[in-house]
C-alpha cells in the first residue's frame, strides 16, 4: 500500500543522495517532486501545499546546508513532518464507565458493518465484552449482514429491525448492554453523505442521546480530494474522537489519512487492512510514514509473523537451521507459514529495500512459483526432503511427473535450495546482509 | 431525467467549478489565471497528469488563436473537457439479441449492489425482461440484499448459498434466464480490491462462464466507481479493464460534494465511457450519462 508515494519520494530522494551538497535551487526541484507525488497520491490540495511548506521552511534553512548528507537530511524532515502530520498512535480511549459506547459513522461504502465487527473482535481479544448495534434501518439487508457477522466471531447483535428510529435503537441497546453485562456497545449506523442534513442530524441526535466515547469516521483510503470536505463536515456534526481508515489493502496511495488527520486534528486509530474479520490493525504513524517514504514496515511484519506463525514450530525449524539440518521438509514448512502470513507483494512492501522490487517482480508469478516449489516437494519421498544430495536423475525424471513440472524446475529448485543453505551458513557465521537477502531466495 | 444530474451536480458545481466560473468569469488571462485553473482542476480529482495536459493544451490554443479574456479561455476548457469525453464504443447493452449479459464489477463498497437495483429498474421500465444473478456470495447478507432489490424492481433474482461458487451459479442464472425467456442479465459480483490476485481470478472465472455460455457474452462489463475515489479509480479501472474487459463504468454517489472528475482520466487514458450515473438512494436514482450536460453542468451558474 501507498508504495507509488512511496517510490516517488523515493527516486526524488535517490537524485538528491547522490550529490554532496544541496542548493536551495535542489530543495526546490525536490518540494515540486514531493508536492506532485502528494497531489496523484490524493493528499488535498490545501493541505499539501501547507505541508511542502513546512518542509521547505526546514530544509532551506542551515541545518540542511550544513549537514554533512543533505539528501539524507531531506528525506528525514519529509518523514519527520509525515509522522507529524500523521500524529500520535491510535488509541482507543474507553474511559472507566461501563458500558463505553462507540459510534462508527461514515458515508456510504466505507466499510463501516465489517470494520464494526473487526472492532468487536478486536476488543474481545483485549477482555472486553462488546455489544454490535444494528443502527443501520436503511440500506437493505443491512442489519441481516451485522447479524452474520456477528454469529460468524459469536458475538452479539442488539437489533429492532427496520421499523424502529435508529435514535431509540442506539438508547435501547445501551440499557440492553447493561443488563446482559456487555461493557462496549459498537453502534453501527448508515452511511450518509456529509451534505444530507436530515441524515447528519440524526447521527447528532444518536450522540446526544447515548453520549459515545469514542465516535469514530470511517472512511475509505481510497478517497480523494473530497476527504476534506467529508472529514471537516462530520467533525463538526458529531465531534469526531478518531478516523479509521479502510481498505488499505488495496494500492491507493492513501493521501486522504494525511488529509483527515490535518482537517479534523483528530487520531488515526485503526486501518482495515482486509476481508477477513481479523484484518485489523492499530494505527502507527511512524510505520505509515516509513512505508510512504518506501523505507519499510519490520515492526508490521513482524507482529504479522508473530500472529500466524506457529510458535513452536518456527523455534524448531530455527534450531535445525542452527545445527545446519534445515532439508527440504522444513523448507516446504517454511514456505507454508509465509503463504499464510499473506499475499507475497504485501510482505515485501513491508521489507526495507524491498518495495521497489515489490513492484517490479510480477507478484501472481511469484504466487505461482511458490505453488511449484510446494509441489516439486511433495512429490519427492521423505528420505529425499531429508537428503536432497540423494535425488539423480531417475528421481528427478520421477519427481516431475509426480508435480506436473520439468527436470528443469526440479533442478532449479535443488539449485536454489543448495543456495540458501549457504545462505543460512554465512548467517550462522555472522556475515549475513539480513532479512532482504533471506527473502530475495523466494 | 436531466433534471436530476443537474441537481446532482449542483453541489459540484458550487463546490469546485464554480469557483472556476468565478476565476474565469472576468478579466484577462495573467499568470494568477492558469495557477488558479490548474489548482482548481487538481482539486476536482481530474489528476495531475490530465491537469498538465489540458492546461498545456489550452496554453497553445491562448497562444495559437490569440485568446485573452478569461472567459474565452472558459469557453476552450469546456470544450477540451467535453473533448475527453468522446467514446464511440457501441453501447452494448442495448443492443439486439435473445440474451444480454452484463457482469458489474467493482471494489468494496463502490455501490455494485445497489446500482443493480436500479439498473433492473430502469431497464424493467424500458419493457425488457430482466433478471438478477446474486453471484457476491462472500459479503454477509450481500444475497439478501439483492433480493430485497429484486423485489423493489419486481424481478426475478437468481441465487445460491453465502459461499457458493460465483461461477456456478452465474452458470445457473444464464440457464435460468433462458429457459424462462429473459432478455437482460445482471451479475452482481463480491466487491473485490483489484489488488487480489486470488479474487480477480475468481471473477476471470465468472467472465469465463458467461463467454462460454453465451455467444459474445458477456456483453458488457460495467465497472461500479464511486465519485468520492481519488486517482486510484484509474488504476481500478485499468485493472478491470485488464482482467474482465470491462467496457463502461457506472459512476455512483455523484449526489455527495465529490466531483467525479477522474472520469476525465479514465476516458483520456483508458477509453471506458461512463454509461450511467449514481444520483441517490431511491430506485429511480439513476440516469444515462450525458456528456455534454455533465461539462455543461459543471459550469451552470447559479
Amino acid at each position: 500500500m501507498f508504495e507509488t508515494l512511496g517510490n516517488r519520494l523515493q527516486s526524488v530522494f535517490d537524485g538528491l543522495q547522490r550529490r554532496g551538497k544541496l542548493t536551495e535551487a535542489d530543495v526546490d526541484k525536490a518540494m515540486r517532486e514531493v508536492r506532485l507525488a502528494l497531489l496523484e497520491a490524493d493528499v488535498n490540495f490545501k493541505v499539501v501545499k501547507n505541508f511542502v511548506n513546512r518542509v521547505r521552511e526546514r530544509a532551506v534553512g542551515q541545518e540542511v546546508m550544513r549537514s554533512l548528507t543533505p539528501g539524507q537530511q531531506v528525506v528525514k524532515i519529509v518523514h519527520e513532518e509525515l509522522i507529524r502530520t500523521l500524529g500520535e498512535p491510535g488509541r482507543l480511549n474507553l474511559g472507566l464507565q461501563s458500558p463505553a459506547v462507540i459510534m462508527l459513522v461514515g458515508l456510504q461504502g466505507a466499510g463501516k458493518t465489517t470494520m464494526a465487527a473487526k472492532l468487536a473482535l478486536h476488543l474481545r481479544k483485549q477482555g472486553r465484552r462488546p455489544l454490535l448495534v444494528a443502527a443501520d434501518v436503511y440500506r437493505p439487508a443491512a442489519v441481516d449482514q451485522l447479524q452474520t457477522l456477528g454469529r460468524q466471531i459469536d458475538i452479539p447483535v442488539y437489533s429492532e429491525g427496520t421499523a424502529a428510529s435508529p435514535v431509540d435503537i442506539s438508547a435501547n441497546a445501551v440499557k440492553h448492554a447493561i443488563s446482559t453485562g456487555a461493557t462496549t456497545v459498537i453502534l453501527d449506523t448508515a452511511g450518509r453523505l456529509n451534505i444530507d442534513e436530515m441524515m447528519m442530524d440524526e447521527i447528532k441526535a444518536i450522540k446526544a442521546r447515548v453520549n459515545p466515547i469514542e465516535t469514530l469516521l470511517v472512511a475509505d483510503a481510497m478517497t480523494g480530494q473530497e476527504a476534506v470536505r467529508v472529514a471537516s463536515d462530520f467533525h463538526e456534526a458529531v465531534q469526531l474522537t478518531g478516523l479509521i481508515m479502510t481498505k488499505i489493502d488495496g494500492d491507493a496511495r492513501g493521501g486522504a489519512a494525511i488529509s483527515m488527520r490535518e482537517v479534523t486534528g483528530v487520531p488515526i486509530k485503526f486501518l482495515g487492512t482486509g476481508e477477513k474479520l481479523s484484518d485489523i490493525e492499530v494505527f502507527h504513524p511512524d510505520r505509515l510514514a516509513n512505508r510512504i517514504l518506501g523505507m519499510g514496515d519490520v515492526l508490521t511484519l513482524i507482529e504479522k509473523a508473530q500472529a500466524e506463525i506457529d510458535q513452536e514450530e518456527a523455534q524448531r525449524a530455527g534450531e535445525r537451521l542452527l545445527e545446519g539440518k534445515f532439508d527440504l521438509e522444513d523448507f516446504l514448512k517454511q514456505m507454508q507459514q509465509i503463504k499464510k502470513m499473506g499475499p507475497i507483494g504485501q510482505l515485501l512492501e513491508m521489507v526495507p529495500g524491498m518495495n521497489k522490487m515489490a513492484k517490479d517482480v510480477d507478484l501472481s508469478q511469484a504466487q505461482q512459483e511458490l505453488k511449484r516449489i510446494e509441489a516439486i516437494i511433495q512429490s519427492m519421498t521423505p528420505e529425499e526432503r531429508r537428503n536432497p544430495k540423494i535425488i539423480k536423475a531417475s528421481r528427478k525424471k520421477r519427481i516431475a511427473a509426480g508435480s506436473g513440472t520439468t527436470v528443469q524446475d526440479v533442478n532449479a529448485l535443488l539449485r536454489q535450495f543448495r543456495e540458501m543453505q549457504r545462505l543460512m551458513k554465512q548467517l550462522k557465521r555472522g556475515r549475513g546482509r539480513g532479512l532482504g537477502s533471506l527473502f530475495g531466495r523466494f | 431525467m436531466f433534471k436530476s444530474i443537474r441537481e446532482s451536480l449542483t453541489r459540484t458545481r458550487q463546490a469546485v467549478f464554480g469557483q472556476i466560473v468565478n476565476v474565469l468569469g472576468m478579466g484577462e488571462i495573467t499568470e494568477e489565471t492558469w495557477e488558479d485553473l490548474e489548482a482548481l482542476l487538481v482539486q476536482a480529482d481530474v489528476g495531475v497528469p490530465t491537469t498538465m495536459a489540458l492546461v498545456d493544451t489550452l496554453r497553445e490554443r491562448v497562444e495559437r488563436e490569440g485568446l485573452f479574456r478569461a472567459e474565452q479561455l472558459l469557453a476552450a476548457l469546456k470544450e477540451e473537457l467535453r473533448a475527453i469525453l468522446n467514446s464511440d464504443a457501441p453501447f452494448e447493452l442495448e443492443g439486439k439479441r435473445l440474451l444480454t449479459v452484463v457482469m458489474v464489477v467493482g471494489v468494496n463498497g463502490s455501490g455494485k449492489t445497489t446500482s443493480i437495483g436500479k439498473l433492473a429498474y430502469h431497464y424493467k421500465q424500458k419493457g425488457r425482461k430482466v433478471m438478477l444473478v446474486a453471484g457476491d456470495t462472500f459479503r454477509a447478507a450481500a444475497i439478501d440484499q439483492l433480493k430485497i432489490w429484486g423485489q423493489r424492481a419486481d424481478v426475478p433474482v437468481i441465487a445460491s448459498q453465502p459461499g457458493a461458487d460465483p461461477a456456478a451459479i452465474t452458470y445457473d442464472g444464464i440457464r435460468a434466464a433462458r429457459a424462462r425467456g429473459y432478455d437482460l442479465l445482471f451479475i452482481d459480483t463480491a466487491g473485490r480490491l483489484h489488488t487480489k490476485y486470488n479474487l480477480m481470478k475468481e471473477l476471470e472465472k465468472v467472465y469465463g462462464v458467461c463467454r462460454k455460455s453465451v455467444h459474445n457474452a458477456p456483453h458488457e462489463v460495467l465497472l461500479v466507481l464511486d465519485a468520492p475515489t481519488g486517482q486510484n479509480a484509474l488504476v481500478q479501472a485499468a485493472k478491470f479493464k485488464e482482467s474482465v474487459h470491462a467496457t463502461g463504468v457506472v459512476l455512483t454517489k455523484l449526489d455527495s460534494t465529490a466531483k467525479g472528475g477522474m472520469v476525465f482520466a479514465i476516458y483520456r487514458e483508458l477509453g471506458l465511457p461512463v454509461r450511467f450515473i449514481g444520483t441517490g438512494e431511491g430506485i429511480q436514482d439513476l440516469a444515462p450519462f450525458d456528456p455534454d450536460q455533465f461539462v455543461e453542468g459543471l459550469f451552470e451558474r447559479n
